[in-house]
């Protein structure tokens, strides 16, 4: 359960900076609140299924590799959604900056979201 | 004119030098070793069958006192039963008076040697705590090594390290069982420790007195048992020692000809100058706390001997979450090109 927990406020945390990098796009600066918060809840949700795979699956490498999948999986549905009021899509921003926060996630879940111990002790 | 051949002349030689084990359940092997005070041989417990090493009194050097000291050096480890100690085995006396031990052979290299083979830090470290742990677990069970040197470390082919010759061991408190029972050192063998020249070495580097006692190996030995200052030897001297040993894990040469700024990092420097500082009370006070600020410097934790500052602190935060930083360094360098690219 502690990798769970770590892995979604670490995916709402990379997903709301992720989601500020926005401020550096004019045309879409006046929507910053809701990208921040649209960006956050996709890293949480991402975060989510991270923390549950690797409370069964204990190895370092299928953590992160599954992290990077479902996190450019999920990025890459989210920027195919074009923008109501431009219709652009922002695959290069979106998928990129993605991949590397599923990355991130994946790793730092594997590397610091704590041990699960697998046999339960007899003391 | 030559009746025999060379060979069969080494041969006889061999053989007359060769201790009589009859009446012993020891079958002689073969020579390995010869120490300060006694001959090392490899022979097989004829009950058991498995091989041994016997340490017989030398017959060049045999005297009741050393005698005595064998015998002592096979009861002290016996008392020290741990991973990290050769275990002794059983104690008796040959047809020819002289006295013996026999203990486990260990199937190994000496540290020294082991040595050429690692090259990485990070495991020279990780070897050198085994050393820490059994010296520390000695001086748990009241015991001084006081020859501490990388030629009495063997490493096993699994990486078990044993720490070897325990002819000069000390007790650090006396017991009244002990000066009973353990020979321990008389007031004129004490004397005579005092008196190390260092003109007396012998092929092991080790210093004996005029009366073949070994007292300490120079650039691995305190000053206060280089002065010969028996009382004030504690825990802290084996300490020292250890210093000089990690001294020579990481620099490869003799404490003697190199110094801990040379070329290692500040942490590591610093904790081999606290090991062996001149001062005991400036030293640490244990072989565990020296082995625990080395672990610490493994885990890459500030450790007691460097106190850092604030680069110091934030170098040892990146080194030790370097992955996380290396990503959340490309996670912004990709969001800047990002940037610059697509304002384009």
């Amino acid at each position: 359960m502690k990798r769970v927990l770590f892995a979604i406020v670490l995916g709402a945390i990379l997903g709301a900076l992720d989601g500020l990098a926005a401020w550096f796009e004019p045309d879409v600066r006046s929507k910053l609140g809701m990208i921040v918060m649209l960006s956050s809840v996709k890293s949480m949700i991402v975060g989510l299924a991270v923390g549950i795979f690797a409370v069964f699956v204990k190895k370092p490498l299928p953590i992160i590799l599954f992290a990077v999948i479902a996190s450019l999986a999920f990025a890459w549905w989210v920027a195919s959604q074009p923008d109501p009021d431009t219709g652009k899509h922002y695959y290069a921003q979106i998928v990129t900056t993605g991949g590397i926060v599923g990355l991130l996630l994946g790793y730092a879940t594997q590397r610091y979201g704590g041990k699960i111990d697998a046999v339960p002790s007899r003391s | 004119m030559n009746w025999l051949s060379d060979d069969a002349l080494r041969r006889l030689r061999s053989a007359a030098g060769s201790p009589d084990l009859s009446g012993t359940r020891y079958r002689l092997l073969e020579f390995v070793a010869r120490g300060g005070m006694g001959v090392v041989y490899l022979a097989e417990d004829s009950v058991l069958r498995r091989r041994v090493a016997l340490k017989i009194l030398d017959p060049v050097a045999s005297s009741p006192g050393l005698a005595a000291r064998l015998l002592r050096e096979a009861r002290i480890l016996a008392r020290l039963e741990h991973p990290g100690i050769v275990p002794v085995h059983d104690v008796g006396t040959l047809a020819d008076g002289r006295v013996f031990y026999a203990m486990k052979f260990v199937e190994g290299r000496r540290l020294d040697h082991h040595l050429q083979q690692i090259h990485s830090v990070p495991e020279r470290l990780r070897l050198y705590g085994k050393i820490c742990e059994a010296v520390a677990f000695a001086h748990a069970r009241g015991i001084l090594h006081r020859d501490l040197k990388p030629e009495n470390v063997m490493v096993g082919p699994f990486g078990e390290v044993l720490v070897m010759d325990w002819g000069l061991a000390k007790f650090l408190h006396r017991q009244p069982e002990d000066a009973a029972t353990l020979l321990d050192e008389s007031p004129a063998q004490t004397a005579n420790d005092t008196v190390a020249t260092p003109a007396a070495h012998t092929s092991d580097s080790s210093v004996h007195t005029a009366h073949g006692s070994i007292l300490g190996t120079p650039g691995y030995m305190p000053p206060e048992q280089a002065r010969g200052d028996l009382h004030l030897l504690d825990q802290r001297s084996d300490v020292f020692a250890l210093g000089a040993l990690l001294l020579y894990l990481l620099t490869g040469n003799p404490p003697s000809t190199s110094s801990p700024q040379a070329t290692l990092s500040r942490p590591l420097a610093a904790i081999c100058r606290k090991a062996m500082a001149a001062d005991p009370a400036s030293r640490y006070p244990s072989a565990s706390d020296l082995a625990a600020d080395v672990a610490r410097f493994l885990d890459s934790e500030p450790v007691s001997a460097y106190p850092e500052g604030l680069f110091g602190k934030a170098g040892r935060f990146i080194s030790r979450h370097r992955i996380a930083f290396l990503l959340v360094l490309t996670f912004l360098v990709v969001r800047v090109l990002l940037l610059l690219v697509f304002r384009r």
